[in-house]
């Protein structure tokens, strides 16, 4: 199971939570190996940027809305990075702890 | 002294068996296991053809094997990326994506081959949002879509027969007019209803980027040159494997396409570095001739081992 610190985005408090700041969302399932992988460096990245970025998941299987429609999410992991509510980067596929934090720091 | 005695570069096939059998000769080997653990049988299902499992079994089940085996001869694993390698200068080092760095007295090179893009810049471009290069990764997001898979080899087959189960229509495209796959799996795709056929043809551009959605491919009949543009919801690109040998570029010979040229079993141009499974391999890339060659890395850094000054007389228990 994730941190506490990491979030839960559903399609319904999706914009809620991410309107503001920095956010970074982890797009996810259960059936997907490379996600899993991804799952301990969201966790540390969540603890690392606590309280300067939001860190959160969103599951594709539970929600059909956001990752389909509005991103046209059609392979995960993909991460993206929202600043303000807007998309400013999108990362698909496995990326080390580093680079993902690289790139958040470039944002705040 | 270094930190090591072998380091391996790589958690497939080739890099377990080569940890594996290092362990069994006491080398206490340090596995780097990068994002890609597990190598390329974690991205199929049933493998069929890796011998000793007269049903198959799954590729992620057979790798889980493979790396429980390794570590419960010895086989001390760590998840992280190599970032750089020095093998100008001995020890070799390696550092790591965190900075840690690591000095090793041999090292084995397993790091594979990752799927090739067409490299038509629309294709990279949409990567991730309807082109991609895992139908068991992401068959599942085009269920009851139209869809086209690019490829006349093994792998293309296999994925475009898996990407029947989810996908209404698979249409394979292929530059010739026949397939280098194996009889068996030509036969299972030709019988498969859902699979289509263009041959003599290449995607020569993946629509629609400004949208940033796949929603059509343009096809080029290489023999005509006249194009059409065919509507679908994903491409799935299986041309075929590029060696993974960026980090080795000016320190070790590597052959016009990029793979570790080996000699004398595992040998690079390097002494003490040995190179084994598809990153030296364009000829056979199976699952079992990649532990094969890792258990030859073991065996060749184990006798170079031996013969150097510092550890002339040490027994090797095998």
């Amino acid at each position: 199971m994730a941190s506490e610190k990491v979030k839960t985005f559903t399609d319904s408090n999706f914009d809620d939570e991410t309107k503001n700041g920095v956010v970074i969302v982890d797009f996810w399932a259960e059936w997907c190996g490379p996600c899993r992988r991804i799952a301990p460096i969201i966790d540390e990245l969540a603890a690392d940027f606590e309280g300067r970025a939001v860190i959160g998941k969103m599951n594709v299987d539970e929600n059909p809305a956001i990752p389909t429609n509005r991103f046209q999410v059609r392979g995960i992991p993909t991460i993206l990075l929202l600043k303000n509510g807007q998309l400013e980067e999108t990362v698909v596929g496995l990326a080390t702890k580093q680079d993902l934090a690289r790139m958040i720091e470039r944002h705040l | 002294m270094a930190d090591q005695k072998v380091v391996i570069i790589g958690s497939g096939p080739a890099g377990l068996t080569a940890g594996l059998y290092a362990a069994r000769a006491n080398l206490k080997p340090l596995l780097i296991e990068g994002l890609e653990a597990g190598g390329q049988l974690m991205l199929t299902t049933m493998v069929e053809n890796w011998p000793g499992f007269r049903d198959g079994i799954m590729g992620p089940d057979l790798m889980s094997e493979m790396r429980a085996q390794a570590e419960r001869f010895g086989t001390e694993i760590i998840q992280s990326n190599v970032a750089s390698v020095d093998l100008k200068h001995r020890p070799f080092t390696l550092t790591l994506s965190d900075g840690r760095k690591i000095t090793t007295e041999s090292l084995i090179i397993a790091t594979g081959a990752s799927a090739r893009w067409l490299e038509i810049g629309s294709d990279r471009k949409l990567s991730g949002r309807g082109v991609s290069t895992c139908a068991t990764c992401d068959g599942y997001f085009f269920r009851g879509r139209p869809i086209a898979v690019v490829g006349g080899g093994d792998s293309a087959m296999e994925e475009a027969i898996y990407l029947t189960k989810f996908a209404s229509k698979v249409t394979v495209i292929h530059r010739r007019d026949s397939l280098r796959a194996s009889k068996i799996m030509q036969d299972k795709a030709f019988a498969n209803s859902k699979i289509e056929f263009i041959w003599d043809s290449e995607i020569s551009e993946v629509r629609d980027v400004g949208k940033g959605e796949v929603t059509s491919v343009v096809v080029r009949n290489l023999k005509t040159g006249a194009r059409t543009e065919l509507p679908l919801d994903g491409v799935f690109i299986a041309i075929g494997h590029t060696p993974n040998t960026k980090l080795f570029e000016g320190q070790l010979e590597l052959d016009p396409a990029g793979y570790i040229i080996t000699h004398a079993g595992t040998r690079t141009s390097v002494p003490g570095v040995f190179a084994a499974g598809d990153v030296q391999d364009h000829v056979y890339r199976q699952a079992v001739t990649a532990a094969g060659s890792g258990c030859m890395a073991a065996i060749d850094a184990e006798r170079y081992l031996e013969g150097l000054p510092q550890h002339v007389g040490e027994a090797q228990i095998a």
